[in-house]
């Protein structure tokens, strides 16, 4: 990649310079090396893209300066596919000597890059791939693993209390069908059924549909509102041909189904859908006010959960290391340290609970067209109306009795009100 | 007679080349030639369909899937696999491959030309989609985690040691299938590809002899999934998806079809590029298009087929000085 070139390069000079200076100084000057493995091409190159700016865009504000280390930042491109993405780790733990291995979008990915952490003992930070049970069933065998994003259910289990507050009764589900949409519908239904609400139907059409006709027709008139779970471009179509269908129930939906990456091409059919995510980059926050105009400034555009997530990441972790006074601690010690961190993010407070995934807010937001932060232009936002502060994984239920079910797939929670 | 011996030679000295020299290389490279020739083992054995039989198959990640699942499933369910049994797990693997094949083979080996290639498309589409809807036996999106690889006196976990296990295997099969391709059954092979009619009137069973050699590309791609499975550790439905098979098939017209080392080369060529070159340059993929666009405007018959090419020209340079020697004649 340029960017690691140029990261490389820079460390070059500064290093040729260090000598030129004095050798005391170069005996000081520390080397932090951080491997980021991301889609950069392929179909999910777009949000891979979202992910290293996020990243970068910290660095460069720090200039690549974690408390006296200087950070070498080393993108490789997994190209969307897991095995790939295995490869570009180990090249980046075997070949570069990374000391801390971040990234991966898909749950599959995170599942890939998981089991190397733990055989090569590097630290794999976790900023997007979402799947539950990492940080749950599967935690014991990633020792490595800390996750600064949040797991799929996460903003779920508060948003189905929500959805019981509105006074709804009955809710028809419609996600798409792999593990990423299990486990948010999931943990949505568990959430709804245990405040008395029914979910009474759920449907999966498959990842990438393109065409929702087959599906639509088939929503079920007597639910009080459409919850709905869209990655992409399904984000997309969906609302529109909901809306060309005539639909006149509420619709909510997990957080990707509007979140800043697929909001700014939607049109007004949306205007009034409510979602859940730990983070709105309309946070009416002075924090989030001037991330977004710096961000935007730069990049053209707002920035979405994938850049937010990557800088908080690299926030937390210059954090540790600036408390170590830019010594990287070894990989069990820095794991402790960033597992036990609590600081203040974009997104709100965030701290780690003792499974290694964050405990952070939850808000609920609704599609609103109006003007923010001073842009002159109408647009698209996600509008907070409720804060879930301090939401874990688990959210309102028993930690023990959570893990003691299943992970969330097609067939659990069971349909019980389904006919 | 004695240019393929030169030939079988130079191919011999290369792999002995290779051999020495990957192991010394550092542990990413050592990774990089690991999985380039596991992907050629399923490359050859499409070679087979493709190079020998004239068949093109876009299926033949179904077989490298069916292969992996099984070492995964195996392995992470029942411990099997991970010692000594590991070769009763590669023989499964073969067998499954095969078995595969064998009923796939029933549908698809009836037809010829593009509908062959929809068939097997269709097919390995149904094992894909197997493969990602089946959530409680192939964990469907998420796929399946090998956490270790076998042990058995020696251990596998080692990328050297496992870089020979799968040179071994590879050099195997390639003997194998170049043993095969050779035989009797092979030039009957070659004579179906050539004209189909022709051997049937000649009183050969063309359907058979298709058959079978579209069980034996099943069974030699079923080998290189258990092996694909333990050199990741991940098997997933990525695996199965039709950019496997199309990366199978590119990698063989790219090498060459019918030489079986020529799918060899393209596989390293391949991989060279999109998993070497990516970690160097931002604008690997022009590179890898470059290449497939030249190498079918300029090289319709592949890498391999750049020595041919050579002699021609020769020949005809000579054939052209010969009649220019001939030209003046007295008028």
């Amino acid at each position: 990649m340029s960017r690691s070139r140029r990261a490389f390069g820079s460390v070059l000079l500064t290093g040729s310079l260090a000598v030129a200076m004095s050798t005391a100084a170069m005996a000081q000057a520390q080397e932090l090396r951080i491997g980021y493995v991301a889609p950069v091409t392929g179909i999910f190159a777009q949000q891979g893209k979202d992910m290293v700016d996020g990243f970068q865009f910290y660095l460069d504000e720090v200039k690549h300066d974690f408390g006296g280390a200087k950070v070498q930042f080393i993108v490789e491109d997994e190209q969307g596919k897991p095995d790939t993405a295995v490869t570009k780790a180990k090249k980046l733990i075997l070949q570069d000597k990374i000391q801390i291995l971040v990234g991966g979008l898909l749950a599959t990915t995170g599942y890939a890059l998981a089991p190397v952490s733990t055989a090569d003992k590097t630290v794999y930070v976790v900023p997007i791939a979402a799947a539950d049970d990492l940080t749950q069933r599967d935690l014991s065998k990633y020792p490595y693993m800390v996750r600064t994003g949040w797991s799929s259910s996460q903003p779920s289990h508060p948003f189905g209390q929500w959805a019981c507050e509105q006074g709804y009764k009955k809710i028809v589900t419609i996600g798409a069908d792999y593990a990423f949409g299990h486990e948010v519908v999931g943990g949505f239904q568990r959430a709804f059924e245990a405040c008395g609400g029914q979910i009474i139907q759920k449907i999966w059409p498959p990842l990438g549909a393109q065409d929702f006709g087959p599906f639509i027709p088939t929503i079920r008139q007597d639910a009080d509102a459409i919850f709905s779970l869209m990655v992409g471009p399904m984000s997309l179509r969906f609302p529109k041909q909901l809306a060309a269908s005539g639909n006149k129930k509420p619709v909510i939906g997990g957080g990707t189904s509007y979140d800043e990456f697929v909001l700014p091409s939607m049109g007004d059919e949306v205007i009034g859908h409510i979602s859940a995510l730990q983070y709105s980059a309309a946070l009416d926050t002075p924090l989030n006010a001037e991330f977004v105009k710096k961000y935007r400034a730069k990049y053209g555009k707002v920035p979405s959960y994938y850049s937010e997530s990557n800088y908080t990441t690299a926030q937390m972790i210059h954090k540790v290391i600036a408390d170590n006074k830019g010594q990287f601690p070894g990989p069990e010690e820095f794991v402790k340290r960033l597992a036990s961190l609590k600081i203040d993010t974009i997104r709100g407070p965030v701290s780690i609970d003792d499974m290694r995934n964050p405990v952070q807010n939850i808000y609920i937001k609704k599609v609103e067209k109006k003007k923010m932060f001073g842009y002159d232009k109408d647009e698209l936002w996600n509008t907070v109306i409720k804060t879930y502060p301090n939401v874990n994984q688990f959210g309102q239920f028993k930690k023990d009795e959570f893990l003691a079910t299943p992970v969330y797939s097609r067939d659990f929670p069971p349909c019980k009100y389904c006919q | 007679m004695t240019r393929e011996l030169v030939k079988v030679l130079a191919v011999v000295g290369a792999l002995a080349a290779l051999l020495v020299i990957v192991p010394n290389t550092n542990s990413f490279v050592i990774l990089l030639f690991t999985r380039a020739l596991v992907f050629a083992i399923l490359v050859m054995s499409l070679d087979i369909l493709l190079g020998f039989t004239g068949l093109a198959s876009l299926g033949q990640a179904a077989y490298l899937g069916v292969g992996a699942y099984l070492t995964a499933i195996l392995a992470t369910r029942y411990q099997i696999g991970l010692g000594y049994d590991f070769w009763l797990v590669v023989v499964l693997g073969v067998v499954s491959g095969a078995v595969l094949a064998a009923v796939f083979g029933l549908l698809a080996i009836r037809a010829t030309g593009v509908y062959f290639l929809m068939i097997t498309l269709a097919l390995g589409q149904c094992v894909w989609g197997l493969a990602y809807r089946w959530n409680s036996l192939t964990g469907g999106d998420n796929g399946i985690n090998l956490r270790v690889r076998p042990q058995f006196g020696i251990n596998l976990g080692n990328e050297v040691t496992f870089f020979y296990l799968v040179f071994g295997f590879f050099a195997v099969s390639l003997a194998a299938m170049y043993v095969l391709v050779r035989s009797p059954f092979g030039r009957s092979l070659m004579g179906i590809r050539e004209r189909e009619l022709r051997m049937r009137i000649l009183g050969y069973n063309t359907w058979l002899h298709k058959y079978i050699a579209f069980v034996i590309a099943g069974a030699f791609g079923g080998l290189s999934g258990v092996l694909w499975a333990h050199t990741t550790g991940i098997v997933s439905p990525e695996n199965l998806v039709l950019t496997t098979s199309v990366d199978a098939l590119l990698m063989t017209v790219l090498g060459g079809a019918g030489t079986l080392v020529g799918g060899v080369i393209g596989a390293f060529i391949v991989f060279g590029l999109r998993e070497y070159l990516s970690t160097v340059v931002p604008w690997w993929q022009y590179v890898l298009g470059g290449v497939y666009v030249l190498t079918i405007l300029y090289l319709p018959t592949g890498l391999m087929g750049i020595p041919a090419r050579v002699r021609q020209r020769r020949t005809r340079v000579k054939e052209a000085t010969a009649e220019r020697k001939l030209a003046p004649v007295p008028h």
